[in-house]
């Protein structure tokens, strides 16, 4: 070989598709669009911000009325909470957008023509996705946790980190809100259209839950607790429900729904035309 | 080399490509022609693996493009649409495809200064000319340097500087011993640019000849000649496998025998000849000819819209 052909060679660089390559592919696409920062941002101004305004308005209430005996349900650390509900909306829409923004721009043929054999792609996505989700969340529910808590603090009713179930809840917040993304991936590599893919995912998130409310009591127990938010959220509270899953039950329940989803993505991603 | 072996895809009922087989050699341009719905870019889709036929293979180099292990070093492919996220910088674009098969950062900086986007590889895609998108799908074909490059309408809304460019660039591709396999519907700029042509139409193999086999086929290569005599020609003339045919008194027009022999004869038999010009059927109605009995089972209207199509150009 000539040198330069050898500079050629090495100007080129050498090996084939490998799955890190193409999660370092993964990781360039999804930090040069605004929407992954714009998305991220809206999910932890909702956490921290909603987490923080919940907190020291019941904080607030508290002062002014005194906290009512009996009120044992009172869940300072799922008080702290709830903004996360409001960030799935973001993280949801991030998720789908990851997938179905390739589909409607074609940019998905240059991808599946870089790596034709597609599957190392919807591995690649789920790990950059699902690794920056959580950090993120994770980062944005230990803020809210801190910053609500201190606003309870006030009235005297806020918990620490080492309160049982306190931490695990804190956690699980993350966990909920990477879980939520993953199953917007899994809808958007089924659906690959963004309308359709974040309709369905926010049909399943919040509209089932209301339409169970129209079974009959009897049937209503035994199936509302099983709908992927009732069943994902039981992480982020400390105070038993005995109508609903425990924590990490209801947890895994939430989980399967993602996974079935993204079983369905990766089965017809093989098989359907590009 | 790409080849092609029974390809065929069908839609429920509709047969976008009919068994097709062909080979595109290295070191020329191969053209591939065919009105617009003709199946070539379903046909380009299936080569690389994005769609799966029917029936059929497609290999590159001797295996499936799925097969190769770093494709973007083997196959270049630019495709009909633009195949580009708006919302992504010319250069992270690059970047992106640049990173599933190692290929350095540097190569991105080379493609984009050879395609002339250095300006603008900063900025966002969505803002881009449909020309400036054409320069970035062409440059993303040929970021991994291979030696195959398949392209769907490259000249599509290129301004003539940019047309001629392409050409250019192709013609010297092929020159290095690369395989191109380029489509278009306009037989005028594949006269241009190919000396092979794959022609097809409705999903069928119409022809795989060169460009002047095509203009062969036409067998329409008459001789205009233009005489006072032209009744005592036309006599002398007469003979096997010649057909003359006359517009005006002074006028023939001759075919079966080339222009030196009318001379020879018509200065032996001391008639004087006014005019006597050997006239090639042009590439487009060559092209016309040979697509001719694929458009039959249409519309007049229809026919007429593949004409103005095939050629390019609009008489009506």
């Amino acid at each position: 070989m000539s040198a330069t052909a050898i500079a050629q060679r090495v100007a080129l660089g050498t090996g084939g598709v490998t799955q890190t390559r193409v999660i370092e592919s993964e990781w360039v696409k999804f930090r040069s669009l605004r929407s992954t920062l714009f998305s991220l941002l809206a999910a932890v101004v909702c956490t921290v911000g909603l987490g923080i305004l919940i907190s020291a308005l019941r904080a607030n209430d508290f002062k002014q009325h005194g906290v009512l005996k009996g009120i044992g349900g009172f869940d300072p650390t799922a008080h702290s909470l709830r903004g996360l509900y409001l960030a799935q909306l973001a993280i949801g829409v991030l998720g789908v957008l990851v997938i179905t923004g390739e589909y409607s721009t074609g940019m998905v043929r240059a991808t599946f023509a870089a790596v034709p054999r597609r599957l190392p792609v919807l591995w690649a996505k789920i790990a950059v996705f699902s690794v920056v989700v959580f950090v993120v969340s994770f980062v944005a529910s230990l803020v809210a946790f801190l910053a609500g808590q201190a606003f309870l603090g006030t009235a005297h009713v806020g918990v620490s980190l080492g309160s049982p179930g306190a931490a695990r809840a804190v956690l699980g917040g993350a966990l909920y809100l990477t879980i939520t993304g993953l199953l917007a991936v899994g809808l958007g590599f089924v659906l690959r259209n963004t309308a359709g893919a974040i309709a369905t995912l926010f049909g399943l998130l919040l509209v089932l839950p209301v339409i169970a409310q129209a079974l009959p009591s009897s049937w209503y127990d035994d199936v509302y607790k099983y709908l992927p938010m009732p069943a994902g959220g039981q992480i982020m509270t400390t105070v038993t429900d005995r109508t609903l899953l425990s924590p990490w039950a209801g947890l895994g329940v939430f989980a399967v729904y993602a996974v079935v989803a993204v079983a369905a993505g990766a089965f017809v991603l093989k098989r359907r035309d590009a | 080399m790409i080849e092609a072996r029974g390809l065929t895809k069908r839609y429920g009922d509709k047969l976008a490509v009919d068994d097709l087989t062909f080979t595109i050699r290295p070191g020329v341009v191969t053209g591939f022609l065919g009105p617009n719905g003709a199946g070539k870019s379903t046909t380009m889709r299936m080569l690389i693996g994005l769609d799966a036929p029917t029936e059929g293979t497609a290999t590159i180099n001797g295996r499936p493009y799925i097969e190769h292990p770093a494709p973007l070093r083997e196959v270049g492919a630019l495709l009909e649409a633009r195949a580009i996220h708006t919302g992504r910088s010319a250069r992270n674009h690059l970047l992106a495809l640049a990173a599933t098969t190692g290929i350095p950062k540097r190569r991105v900086d080379e493609v984009i200064d050879l395609v002339g986007l250095s300006d603008v590889a900063g900025k966002r895609v969505g803002g881009f000319s449909l020309g400036m998108g054409q320069r970035l799908g062409i440059a993303s074909a040929l970021l991994g340097d291979p030696g195959t490059l398949i392209l769907d309408e490259p000249v599509n809304g290129l301004d003539p500087e940019g047309i001629l460019w392409i050409r250019n660039l192709l013609k010297n591709l092929a020159a290095d011993g690369r395989t191109i396999f380029v489509s278009s519907h306009l037989m005028s700029e594949m006269a241009l640019t190919a000396s092979h042509l794959i022609v097809v139409g409705r999903g069928r193999l119409l022809a795989d000849v060169t460009v002047q086999e095509l203009t062969k086929m036409a067998s329409r290569d008459q001789v205009k000649v233009r005489t006072p005599h032209a009744a005592r020609l036309r006599s002398l003339l007469a003979g096997e496998g010649v057909v003359i045919t006359g517009r005006d008194d002074d006028l023939l027009e001759v075919s079966g025998i080339d222009s030196t022999e009318i001379g020879l004869v018509a200065a032996g038999a001391g008639i004087p000849l006014v005019e006597l010009t050997p006239q090639h059927a042009s590439l487009e109605e060559a092209f016309m000819e040979v697509t001719r009995d694929a458009v039959e089972f249409i519309t007049p209207q229809e026919v007429d819209d593949f004409a103005v199509v095939m050629t390019g150009r609009n008489d009506a």
